[in-house]
């Protein structure tokens, strides 16, 4: 404990609050792999002060120094024992390493599910996350909203993760290390966090031109604010009588073939779904604030912001821009 | 002991024909010669040029990466940078400039008067380097030829289905693959030719037993080009079959793999992390003895750890793979192949400080060099270490953690016994000595710049700053660190171009080198600067593995030693 927390007080004194360094480790799977580098360092910081500490050494003491007669040194051609055992320590230096890693590789990666624990499938795609919970019915985007995990009663989220196109990778570096998102694989990580928060990750496999910007947003809610936001997300599109205009400007556009506002003629799903586009803090994978500002200058060029993502400029007249825009701002 | 020095012209046939001076009959004579020794000149010399060209490549992406959300270039043209300059680095500049010292040295160190076949020597060489200049058509030609061009974007892994014709549309991903897939017959032809030279080639005298550890080096890496350049070559045409003639190997909208592709490409990858630094360990072997003025300690030991890698190396290539979710006992076991391969690279540190240990240091430029050498591959080997930690590799790999590790055996390891080797035998290539104030300047220039640029790149790795991304968000506390890396690209390049004037000075008014400048001990010391063609007149016969240390001090040879 105190080890931990003087660790990471200096973290934080060289580094500043860094929102994605794994050395500050939120969940079980990013603190066993925290512990397990502390134990990395250490043994690898001491080869290095010894090894180092000895080239120097013989740098220094073996030079050749002015006056010297000229005369060629002793010459030595190898020693049996020194050799062996500069064989033999690096060796049980190995198997304790390997034994310390094996060990959380399987309480990792083979840990047994728990009944309560929530599922969700995450879908990568060229350059956004689309986030779907089966048992829940809820569909959204970018913005991973998962309930807090009691180390008592734990209730981590399984994510089963696959891709729709290119390879991606999920990584949310306080939560856990990364999983690679593939197209016809289908792989499987979990993740809980303890305290309430906002986690920060981003794409971690180059999947395309805007892999910069293909970011990742993990709220780990209470149990009660996570009730809360599946009560709302489980609702069908608000319907308001004046965002009518906006509504049909989107279904009279291609909007409707790439993206889903459930209840509605809007099914498509080559784009993220907008069902409760308003209830999002961010649009365009973390990119840009949701603000009615940012949408609608995403709606009309989303080349401004991303160049190179897949929703192409809509070419909408500037009443229509407004109307959608007003259209957008109601799906809360 | 009748190693033979100086060779009269007489033996030399070329002379007759040498032209006098003119131009196109200079040129060619260099486009048709099938000799060692300017066919290794040519590799070296096609290596710099892309080494010039990529290192600009790079000095582009740091200048984007130095603040936050920078506009300097677009994120297509990062995404080419990044492709490019990792593609040239490896195929075209690392690969040829090994190559190019190999082919020089190793028929000079065996006391051979060429290599086993000239002609396929000459081919592999300039099959290669259109390989290179097709990657770089793509400039032009990457949309066909009929619009305007681009290069590759993939990456120089080129994950599928990334390079599916549906991702990758356009000739771009067609000019990477066609120019990897040249530049890895030439590599096969030429170490087809390295592996049969030391084996049959060698002069009187001079059993495996005998040979320069340089050589054993080479021989090892050539063996497992064999191994490991056939997979790439076999998954690039695999590739063109997907994009060209409807097969589904990699292609994964139609039930094809794109882990098939990771498995081919790091199969490929991990052994040739080892086939670039295993002739720079060949050059240390040469290097260091001499400036100590002792000999290589444990050349057996050396011997058995090299060809320990050389296996191993050929096991490990899944540590690239820890987060593709191949499942715990396979991340176990490749965790556990990664770690053994220490143990032998440990020998060698070991040997060569017990080689430093009781010498007579001479700290010329090229020793230098060699000094930053073994410090930098020591760290290099630790942070592997720690990659080879699966778990610990899930939060490192593919972030700026693993970019500034493999730079550290590529520039800090590699790149630096590349230079040290340029500093001991541009003397033996040239006739004349490389500047050694010059020399200083470029070491502690580099020496810095290098610092900067990759101690510090392991920072923002583990603050979650993935690879491959054109730009970052402010807030994420990586902006001070990618200034202070972006700070030393420049001194680098700065160094690099005093490397540059140096050699152009120096091969005109450098200090005449004599045939043995350093007072070294093998075969290619005999010789004169620059060698004869054809080496020999008469061909050497040796005793033992430093036959010039034998002729020098013939109270006390090392045949009685070994
Ligand atoms: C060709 C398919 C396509 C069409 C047509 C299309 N979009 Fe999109 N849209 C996308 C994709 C893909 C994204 C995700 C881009 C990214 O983040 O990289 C997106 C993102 C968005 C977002 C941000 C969602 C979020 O949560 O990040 C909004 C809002 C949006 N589109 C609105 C519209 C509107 C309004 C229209 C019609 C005027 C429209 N789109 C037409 C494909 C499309
Ligand atoms: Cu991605």
């Amino acid at each position: 404990m105190l080890i931990r927390t003087t660790i990471s007080a200096i973290h934080i004194l060289a580094f500043g609050l860094v929102p994605t360094s794994i050395f500050s480790p939120a969940g079980t799977p990013a603190h066993s792999i925290f512990d397990l580098s502390m134990f990395v360092f250490a043994i690898t910081g001491t080869i290095f002060l010894v090894v180092a500490g000895l080239l120097l050494y013989a740098l220094i003491r073996y030079r050749n120094q002015p006056g010297h007669t000229g005369r060629e040194p002793t010459q030595i051609y190898g020693s049996n024992q020194i050799e062996v055992s500069w064989t033999v320590i690096p060796i049980l230096i190995v198997v304790v390493l390997f034994l310390t890693s094996a060990r959380v590789i399987f309480t990792t990666q083979a840990a047994p599910k728990p009944k309560k624990a929530l599922d969700v499938v995450v879908i990568g795609h060229q350059f956004w996350w689309e986030f779907r919970y089966p048992k829940l019915g809820i569909v959204t985007a970018n913005e991973l909203h998962v309930p807090v995990s009691d180390p008592l009663h734990p209730t981590p989220t399984y994510l089963t993760m696959s891709s729709a196109d290119t390879d991606h990778s999920f990584w949310v570096p306080r939560l856990a290390g990364k999983t690679d998102v593939i197209p016809n694989k289908v792989n499987v990580m979990w993740i809980d966090p303890a305290t309430p928060g906002l986690y920060l990750g981003q794409c971690a496999q180059y999947c395309g031109t805007q892999h910069a910007l293909m970011l990742i947003r993990v709220y780990a809610d209470s149990p009660s604010d996570f009730a809360a936001w599946v009560a709302r997300q489980k609702m069908p599109a608000v319907e308001s009588a004046d965002a009518a205009e906006g509504e049909a400007v989107f279904q009279r556009n291609a909007c409707i073939n790439c993206h889903t506002v459930a209840g509605t003629v809007a099914t498509g799903r080559f784009g993220p779904d907008l069902t409760h586009l308003a209830s999002r803090d961010t649009i365009a994978s973390g990119a840009l604030p949701n603000t009615e500002e940012n949408l609608r200058g995403w709606v009309d060029n989303p080349d401004h912001y991303k160049p190179g993502a897949l929703m192409p400029p809509m070419h909408l007249n500037q009443h229509d821009l407004d109307a959608v825009t007003k259209y957008l701002t109601t799906l809360r | 002991m009748a190693t033979q020095t100086p060779v009269s012209p007489v033996a030399d046939r070329t002379t007759a024909l040498r032209p006098s001076g003119r131009m196109l009959e200079v040129l060619h004579e260099w486009v048709t010669t099938v000799d060692h020794k300017k066919i290794g000149l040519m590799y070296i010399a096609y290596a710099l040029v892309f080494m010039l060209i990529a290192g600009v490549q790079a000095l582009l992406m740091r200048i984007q990466l130095a603040v936050p959300n920078n506009h300097f270039v677009s994120p297509q043209e990062f995404n080419r940078l990044f492709t490019m300059h990792g593609t040239t680095m490896v195929f075209f500049v690392g690969m040829p400039i090994l190559f190019g010292f190999g082919n020089y040295l190793v028929p000079l160190m065996i006391g051979a008067r060429d290599m086993a076949f000239p002609r396929l020597n000459a081919f592999s060489f300039w099959i290669a380097g259109f390989g290179g200049l097709l990657l770089y058509f793509s400039y032009f030609a990457g949309s066909g030829l009929y619009a305007a061009g681009t290069a590759p974007d993939v990456g120089w892994f080129a994950y599928a289905p990334l390079t599916a014709r549906a991702f990758s549309p356009g000739h771009s991903t067609d000019y990477w693959t066609l120019g990897v897939l040249l530049s890895g017959i030439g590599t096969i032809g030429t170490a087809l030719n390295i592996v049969t030279t030391t084996i049959c080639m060698r002069c009187p005298g001079m059993k495996m037993s005998r040979m320069p550890l340089l050589v054993w080096l080479y021989f090892v890496t050539c063996c497992m080009v064999f191994v490991a350049v056939s997979p790439l070559t076999a998954a690039q045409i695999m590739l063109m079959i997907d994009r060209y003639l409807g097969g589904h190997f990699f292609d994964t909208q139609a039930g094809g793999s794109a882990v098939l592709w990771m498995h081919f490409f790091w199969i490929f990858g991990h052994p040739e992390v080892y086939i670039l630094v295993l002739p720079a360990f060949g050059f240390a072997n040469e290097i260091i003895p001499v400036f100590s003025r002792k000999a290589i300690f444990g050349y057996p030991a050396m011997v058995g750890a090299t060809v320990g890698i050389g296996f191993i190396s050929l096991s490990v290539w899944a540590h690239h793979m820890f987060s593709v979710g191949l499942g715990p006992g396979a991340n176990a076991f490749f965790t556990f192949a990664t770690m053994v391969i220490s143990v032998p690279t440990g020998i060698k540190i070991f040997n060569w400080l017990a080689t430093l240990w009781g010498g007579n240091i001479h700290f010329t430029t090229s020793m230098m060099f060699a000094v930053g050498f073994l410090f930098q591959f020591l760290i290099a080997g630790l942070t592997g270490i720690m990659l080879s930690v699966a778990p610990f590799d899930w939060q490192l790999t593919g972030s700026y953690f693993v970019v500034a590790h493999f730079h550290y055996v590529l520039v800090g390891a590699i790149l630096f016994m590349i230079f040290s080797a340029f500093y001991y035998w541009f003397p033996k290539m040239s006739g004349r000595v490389l500047v050694e104030k010059l020399g200083k300047w470029h070491f502690w220039l580099f020496l810095i710049g290098f610092h900067l640029t990759f101690d510090f790149m392991h920072i923002p790795g583990m603050l979650g700053m993935p690879r491959r991304i054109y730009t970052y968000e402010a807030d994420r506390g990586w902006a001070m660190w990618n200034m202070i890396i972006s700070s030393g690209a420049v001194l680098q390049a700065i160094a690099i171009l005093i490397f540059v004037y140096n050699m152009v000075w120096s091969y005109f008014k450098g200090p005449v080198a004599g045939p043995d400048p350093w007072d070294a001990w093998t075969l290619e010391w005999t010789t004169t600067s620059p060698p004869p063609a054809y080496n020999f007149a008469v061909l050497p016969t040796v005793e033992s593995r430093r036959p010039l240390w034998d002729l020098k001090h013939p109270e006390d040879p090392d045949s009685n030693y070994e």
